[in-house]
């Protein structure tokens, strides 16, 4: 018997499949297909051999089948995966294949996502620094640091897992989002710091950092490493450190500093150069009373 | 753009009823040309609308790969936009219309450096200009790229640039066909399928672009999407409009061959520009035979004939390809040059390139020919309608260029986009003639006629199959009047065919209208295949094996009393001066 079923398992794969129509409860249904098994075959395969040969009405979104334009995301056996990258001989048993559970369903595997294009167009878009020559000019190390999170093929897997946008739909604009402004902060010839809009609107501070979404990237996007703690830290940067904060108490106070802001200089520079020079300030304030207490005795001394 | 929540419970299987859409400029298709052409249509003022079939972001434009072809010049200053139109015209095998190829060869500079100050990032030369890399038969290093993913980020870079500017899109939207104004016959409407709810839509708009790519999908092994199935070309043929140029389809040398899965997917041209060397199963070296001068990078048309005779001698591996291989390059040397190549071996077919050989075969490519455009305006014979990218012909001839095709998206994109704008400026309120629409109507529903029949995809199994054995790389008379008669025999059994009921997501509806605009495309396709009795570029004849100057004609394809006709017209000649820059 056992053999038996060995055997069939050479020749077949057999594929439960959740299906239902919209947010219809009663319509939802298991239903289990078994396709002959081919070398090298992926899930998406399995998946065009029960549309085309045994139940034509099972519907799938998908569109390159080269991993490359992100649509047919599923959840393979629970974990959020790419069916047309998904091998089925790195699977045992039979497969269960559903539709990603963070997204309101459509028909079997087919989810909405239209919900992602209204963030999308929440995020400060790219935008030139106010200094750029006419000529841009940067350097192969510059172009490094965004790239990463360009080789997003907005599969939305990520915003599937992350059990943040789960729960606070409306409040944070999760990992693909973060990994959007990121390579927008990221790009050597933009203008604008988007800390604030994280902070604000973006909700990054619902983020607990469980690394659950850079874990289910199918292009190896490092998500909560490279993208999401960098951007924890322009917010920390922007509205906690004690120096910046200290710098806008001032700035607010004294006069010089507001005609300084005034000048034409872009953001992140005022920025870097306010920082580099309250440094100066606030060690020499620390530092003077070593200096001006010894000096003191040093003329009382004299005076002696 | 849909709101959440307006979609209600599901659409009545029969329902007949429709919503209307107003807009200026429809931009018909996602891919670079369509967003490119929404991007000016809106910057000139003029109200557009996207809608596209897949969801916004993932048009076919993903897969490019190596690289943007402009004269950019920054690592050869050798180069200039006259180098790139001869290369073009003549790799083109003559059959290009000449003013295009030059619009094309001057914008392409511009539209590169409007890309990157709309964001995109394009890797670097030491002196941090935009770096360019070799490709097949372009004499400089002229391809602007991103890695190997120049067609991401092309993507993301014109979606980002249309949600900035609050371009209203409707993705998940299949168009079935366009509509002429009663009177005077301007493009003034179309019919739509909301592919999620499967309600119809009724636009009304005083231009049309067409940008929905190729019909790569008639082929059984093919690089191209689920959605290249040719609808731009049925419905702009179904308008009236003229298509040229039909029998060009391109067959990129080197495809995945296995395993059966993946059978398809391409291996990139850079692949052999980074020193790939194929060989046939015997381990020859076979392109000392065909090509001794370029080797493997020869011309793409050539490379794929080559491996081809070489697998019909029997020389081919036992899965019917020949092998590449890169491994001598080294492993840290692939690993750094051909990421993506080296996962997509790993993954899909557990083979190490850095150590074994790739197994490969010609797949599919690209579809030169397509809608007949005005070079300055593609605007196609149709008042109204426009064509740009793979869907419009003119620019490629009998053999496009690696690179060619991402600078001809944004250049043409542009010009049709503002075209278009201007069209809208001037033309009347648009009117679609109700019967028209109520026809239509029937035929979109009559797959849900009452009955079983046959399964669209089975179809569609059937459609690419004939062409792959009939109308492939190498052609003659007999097989083509086969596969002519085998699409015959389709078109019938097409009648047949029947979707399940239900008009959410309903994939098999979609299909079946889909079947019949490509049955149409292969018909094109093979008859001017028959029409041209000589070997040219991409299209080779076993019976006609040499190139003949008195077919140095465009072949255009009509439809004349219902029925489709053939017409040939002579490749323009371009003027003195451009004449003298072309150097064969």
């Amino acid at each position: 018997m056992a053999q038996q079923t060995a055997a069939a398992s050479a020749t077949k794969v057999r594929l439960k499949i959740l299906r239902g129509v919209g947010s219809d409860a009663a319509s939802e249904r298991y239903d289990t297909f078994e396709v002959p098994r081919e070398e090298g075959m992926v899930v998406l395969n399995a998946i065009h051999y029960i549309q085309t040969n045994i139940d034509p009405s099972l519907s799938a979104r998908w569109n390159c089948k080269a991993a490359k334009c992100g649509s047919c995301s599923a959840e393979i056996n629970g974990r959020p995966k790419l069916m047309c990258k998904t091998r089925v001989d790195s699977l045992e048993g039979e497969i269960t294949v559903e539709p990603m559970k963070a997204f309101p369903r459509i028909r079997d595997l087919v989810t909405d996502v239209e919900e992602n294009w209204r963030v999308a167009a929440m995020i400060p878009p790219f935008t030139p620094r106010a200094d750029a020559s006419k000529d841009w000019r940067f350097f192969q190390r510059d172009v490094e640091r965004s790239r990463e999170f360009r080789r997003c093929i907005e599969c939305f897997l990520c915003q599937d897992v992350c059990h943040v946008v789960r729960e606070h739909k409306a409040d944070y604009i999760g990992p693909r989002w973060v990994v959007k402004a990121a390579s927008l902060d990221m790009h050597p010839m933009d203008g604008l710091n988007r800390a604030d809009f994280m902070k604000d609107k973006g909700g990054l501070g619902y983020c607990n950092i469980t690394k659950c979404c850079q874990e289910v990237c199918p292009e190896h996007i490092v998500i909560t490493d490279d993208a999401i703690i960098p951007e924890k830290e322009r917010v920390v940067d922007r509205r906690y450190d004690p120096l910046l904060l200290l710098y806008r108490r001032m700035r607010r106070a004294n006069p010089l500093l507001w005609l300084y802001q005034r000048m034409p200089r872009s953001q992140k520079q005022v920025e870097a150069d306010t920082k580099s020079a309250l440094k100066v300030v606030f060690w020499g304030l620390l530092l003077a009373p070593f200096v001006i207490v010894p000096l003191y005795y040093l003329f009382l001394s004299l005076l002696g | 753009m849909w709101q959440p929540g307006e979609r209600g419970p599901e659409t009545e299987t029969l329902d007949r009823t429709y919503s209307a859409k107003p807009c200026d400029v429809l931009i018909v298709g996602a891919g670079g040309a369509g967003l490119r052409a929404a991007i000016e249509a809106y910057d000139k003022g003029a109200a557009a609308l996207v809608v596209c079939k897949s969801l916004l972001g993932k048009a076919h434009t993903v897969m490019a790969e190596g690289g943007i072809a402009a004269a950019l010049g920054d690592v050869d200053p050798q180069d200039s936009w006259e180098v790139h139109f001869s290369d073009t015209i003549v790799e083109g095998q003559r059959l290009s219309n000449w003013r295009m190829a030059e619009i094309f060869a001057k914008e392409a500079i511009e539209r590169v450096y409007e890309l990157e100050r709309y964001g995109a990032l394009f890797d670097r030369t030491k002196e941090g200009k935009i770096s360019q890399r070799p490709f097949g038969a372009h004499t400089y290093r002229r391809l602007c790229h991103i890695g190997d993913r120049t067609g991401l980020e092309l993507i993301r870079t014109l979606q980002d640039q249309v949600i900035k500017r609050g371009i209203p899109f409707m993705d998940e939207v299949a168009l079935t066909r366009i509509f002429r104004h009663p009177g005077h016959g301007r493009a003034s409407g179309a019919l739509g399928i909301d592919i999620r709810t499967g309600k119809l839509v009724l636009f009304r708009a005083k231009a049309i672009v067409l940008a929905t790519g190729g019909c790569g999908r008639v082929y059984q092994v093919t690089s191209n999407s689920y959605e290249s199935t040719g609808d731009g070309i049925a419905m702009a043929y179904r308008a009236g409009a003229e298509l040229m140029d039909m029998e060009m389809i391109q067959f990129h040398p080197t495809g995945m061959i296995y395993p059966p899965g993946v059978r398809g997917i391409l291996v990139t041209e850079a692949v052999r520009g980074e020193g790939g060397i194929l060989t046939n199963a015997q381990g020859e070296r076979f392109m000392t035979k065909y090509d001794p001068k370029r080797m493997e990078l020869s011309a793409r048309d050539v490379v794929a004939r080559s491996i081809y005779s070489e697998i019909v001698a029997g020389r081919g591996t036992k899965n019917g390809g020949v092998y590449l291989d890169v491994s001598h390059r080294g492993e840290e040397y692939i690993k750094n040059k051909l990421p993506s190549m080296y996962d997509q071996f790993m993954e899909f077919a557990g083979i190490d390139i850095t150590r074994e050989k790739m197994e490969v075969a010609p797949t599919v490519h690209y579809q030169m020919g397509g809608v007949r455009v005005d070079p300055e305006t593609c605007e196609s014979s149709v008042q109204g309608l426009f064509a740009a990218g793979e869907v419009a012909c003119g620019l490629h001839g009998g053999n496009r260029l690696g690179g060619n095709s991402l600078s001809d998206i944004m250049v043409f994109g542009r010009r049709a986009g503002a075209a278009a704008a201007a069209a809208a400026t001037t033309a009347p309120q648009p009117k679609v003639d109700e019967k028209e629409v109520e026809a239509e109507i029937d035929r979109v529903l009559s797959p849900f006629a009452p009955g079983s029949g046959e399964n669209p995809l089975q179809l569609k199994e059937q459609i690419a199959r004939n062409m792959w054995e009939h109308v492939g790389i190498v052609r003659e008379e007999e097989s083509l009047q086969a596969g002519l008669e085998e699409v015959g025999r389709m078109s019938e059994a097409a009648r047949e065919m029947r979707a399940r009921p239900g008009r959410t997501y309903n994939q098999s509806w979609l299909d079946a209208l889909q079947v019949w605009d490509m049955l149409l495309g292969c018909e094109a396709i093979i008859r001017s295949a028959l029409e041209r009795k000589e070997s040219r570029g991409a299209h080779t004849r076993s019976d006609y094996p040499a190139k003949d100057p008195k077919w140095l004609v465009n072949i255009v394809t009509v439809m004349k009393d219902g029925a489709m006709a053939h017409f040939l017209t002579p490749v323009p000649r371009p003027p003195p001066e451009l004449e003298a820059l072309i150097k064969e």
